[in-house]
């Protein structure tokens, strides 16, 4: 007659000898079950906390780095922004990368890498970088939901170095919310005026593109006449128009422009 | 609590602890005393974790057969680490995200799995329980005596408080930055391991060659 | 990538300034032919395993990793630990057999070591900080190799030191491995001066 009664199973089992094949089946699979449980029960559980942990430290990280980016912090007072996030764009997707950590991305190490940039032929390198990076860090400021601000890291070559900035734009994503010239090795008191405040104070509230999406954004001898114009420095001209240059590179469809369009029109796929 | 168990303990602690008197498996665990705030939590998950697999294995050994017992006390070890993990990422998730990968190898720890095999195997589940203790703490003494060293001398604080002033905020002390690198774990290990041994001179092991000395005058 | 090469050898070498293996550092470092061995056949097992668990990790772990089987938001990274330590068992067991099977010579000499090796935190130790630091491919073998020879230059030239250290004249409360965590400090400082190293 076949017992049925597990616990006579179970003190049968206990009480075979330690060698027999069926009891070290039996030890391996509940050892193995047990401990499954345990670990996966603990994992499981302590899941949303650990999240929750994680996205804090994000947060944490992304505002310590914005804060950290020269000038920023006065223009997210501004623009009263209260969530930030900061994602990497695919340049070949026009969407956002999701297979990257933004927080250990370095655009500068993926700058020469010819494994993470693409080569530019002359006539479309207007920033004169050579090489683009597929992915750039973007960040983007909310304020109760409403987009107020993107920052876009830009980079290109001045006179006799690489200018590096944050260009902020306002929720538009037309308007000139600030120029940040964090990085130049320009020529002393001529080209590296472009990181006077005076001359920085110009960008503000200027306009990228015009109605019909052309970029017009430019630097001009003189006076300023339109809204697309910012006034350039004597004596400094080829770094500042290396500066609008790198801006229409940027802006434009090896750049962030086809991002831009796409979050214009909302169809992100986050 | 027995008269017996109880002597087991103190006796494991005091009188005959492996760690504190041969620094056995220190191992890794080094790494995290540059500072006592990580030494103690590490010190913490690693007493847990013994005492729990000892417990464990001990609940078990009678019905453990041989020819899969490493592999079974690997398995419980490893999953009680990743528990143990796994609590620290989700309650204490800055001091996990500075232990970094230094609690999961608790598993490869020779002091855990030596303990299993060497005690909990032979021994019913309650001095199996002390014995991890016991082994636990002793460890831990280790860890908190350098990781206390080095964060003082390396940084003038205990525990993120300023308990010697420094000249950069100034005070009087000079941190020593030596402190804070691999090379000083080392030494201090050294030099506890020549402190612990002059006050136990039973512990000195005898030297493999010994120089012979003899009396110059006479021959010359 | 040589550059990672030259960092995994020597300013993030695991024994000297991770603490890794430091257990079989000492208790094998007496004699300078079998620190050799073992180092050799760490090296072996470090340059195998690292870029197997690293496949493991993207292949089956890692967030996204089942995506194929409908299953995009599995995350079973907890799982890395003892995963790691399964394949590290494995990969020693069948490079014992295959070294038994084709080169007898190999396997009598580097034989011994072999289980040492499956408990030595150095190897599981390289496999976390792969995970952690997010290495590809390319790159874990780079430091899988790299690691491996870390650590038996070390290895090598720890032992060397102490068959040296037996005729000197040690205060009797240091003698053994007092001593020898001393030494192993000042070998941690020498290794350390290559700190800021950067090769292309």
């Amino acid at each position: 007659m076949v017992e049925l009664n597990p616990i006579m199973w179970w003190r049968r089992l206990l009480s075979l000898p330690n060698e027999s094949r069926t009891k070290t089946f039996a030890v391996a699979f509940l050892v193995a079950f047990f401990s499954a449980i345990a670990v996966s029960v603990t994992a499981v559980a302590l899941r949303p906390i650990q999240q929750a942990n994680l996205e804090r430290q994000r947060t944490a990280q992304m505002e310590a780095m914005i804060s950290a980016l020269p000038g920023m912090a006065d223009i997210l007072r501004e623009a009263g922004a209260d969530t930030m996030e900061s994602f990497l764009v695919d340049f070949a997707t026009a969407n956002t990368a999701t297979n990257v950590n933004p927080a250990s991305y370095n655009f500068r190490d993926a700058m020469t890498d010819p494994a993470s940039s693409i080569s530019l032929s002359r006539d479309v390198d207007t920033a004169g970088i050579g090489r683009r990076p597929n992915l750039m860090p973007v960040y983007m400021l909310r304020s109760k939901g409403e987009l107020a601000l993107v920052v876009l890291p830009v980079y290109g070559t001045g006179y006799q170095s690489t200018i590096h900035a944050y260009l902020a734009l306002k929720g538009d994503l037309n308007t000139v919310a600030a120029l940040q010239v964090y990085e130049q090795g320009e020529t002393p008191g001529l080209g590296s005026r472009i990181t006077d405040a005076a001359w920085q104070a110009l960008w503000p509230g200027r306009k990228i593109a015009d109605d019909d999406g052309v970029i017009r954004i430019s630097v001009v001898r003189g006076s300023a006449t339109t809204v697309f114009e910012v006034d350039g420095i004597t004596g400094a001209t080829r770094s500042t128009t290396g500066v609008a240059n790198l801006l229409h590179f940027w802006l434009g469809d090896l750049g962030y422009g086809p991002f831009l369009t796409r979050l214009k029109r909302g169809d992100l796929e986050t | 609590m027995s008269g017996g168990n109880m002597k087991t303990f103190l006796t494991q602690l005091l009188d005959n602890n492996p760690i504190t008197l041969q620094i056995l498996g220190i191992c890794s665990a080094l790494a995290v005393t540059t500072s006592l705030g990580t030494a103690l939590t590490m010190s913490a998950a690693l007493t847990v974790v013994l005492m729990m697999s000892n417990g464990t294995i001990s609940l078990i050994r009678n019905h453990l057969p041989s020819s899969i017992r490493l592999i079974v006390q690997i398995t419980i070890i490893a999953s009680l680490v990743i528990v143990a993990d796994q609590i620290l990422l989700a309650f204490a998730f800055e001091m996990s995200q500075r232990l970094s990968i230094f609690v999961g190898l608790i598993v490869t720890n020779c002091l855990v799995l030596g303990r299993a095999e060497g005690f909990a195997m032979r021994n019913p589940i309650w001095p199996s329980l002390l014995d991890g203790l016991a082994n636990g703490l002793g460890y831990s003494a280790v860890l908190i005596v350098v990781g206390t060293i080095r964060e003082l001398l390396g940084t003038g604080m205990l525990l993120g408080r300023t308990i010697l002033p420094t000249v950069e905020t100034g005070g009087w002390f000079e941190p020593l930055g030596l402190m804070l690198l691999a090379p000083s774990a080392f030494f201090i290990i050294g030099l506890l391991i020549w402190a612990i041994r002059t006050l136990r001179p039973a512990q000195i092991e005898e030297p493999e060659f010994r120089i012979r000395t003899t009396d110059v005058s006479r021959t010359s | 990538m040589i550059d990672l090469f030259q960092r995994a050898i020597f300013e993030e070498n695991l024994a000297l300034s991770f603490f890794l293996g430091i257990c079989t550092f000492l208790a094998v470092s007496k004699r300078v032919d079998t620190a050799v061995g073992l180092g050799l056949a760490l090296i072996v097992v470090q340059t195998i395993t690292i870029p197997v668990n690293h496949l493991i990790l993207v292949l089956l772990l890692n967030k996204g990793a089942w995506a194929w089987a409908g299953l995009p938001d599995m995350d079973l990274t907890f799982l890395k630990l003892i995963s790691f330590i399964g394949v590290i068992a494995a990969m020693v067991q069948i490079l014992e057999m295959v070294l038994d099977r084709f080169v007898p010579v190999l396997h009598r000499s580097l034989g011994i070591f072999l289980p040492l090796i499956t408990v030595n935190c150095a190897i599981l130790g390289a496999s976390l900080f792969m995970a952690e630091r997010q290495y590809n491919l390319e790159e874990s073998m780079v430091y899988g190799l790299g690691s491996g020879i870390g650590w038996a230059l070390a290895i090598a030239a720890f032992a060397a030191i102490r068959e040296r250290l037996r005729y000197s004249d040690i205060p009797a409360g240091l003698q053994g491995l007092g001593i020898a965590f001393i030494a192993t400090g000042f070998m941690s400082m020498g290794f350390s001066a290559f700190v800021g190293v950067r090769l292309p």
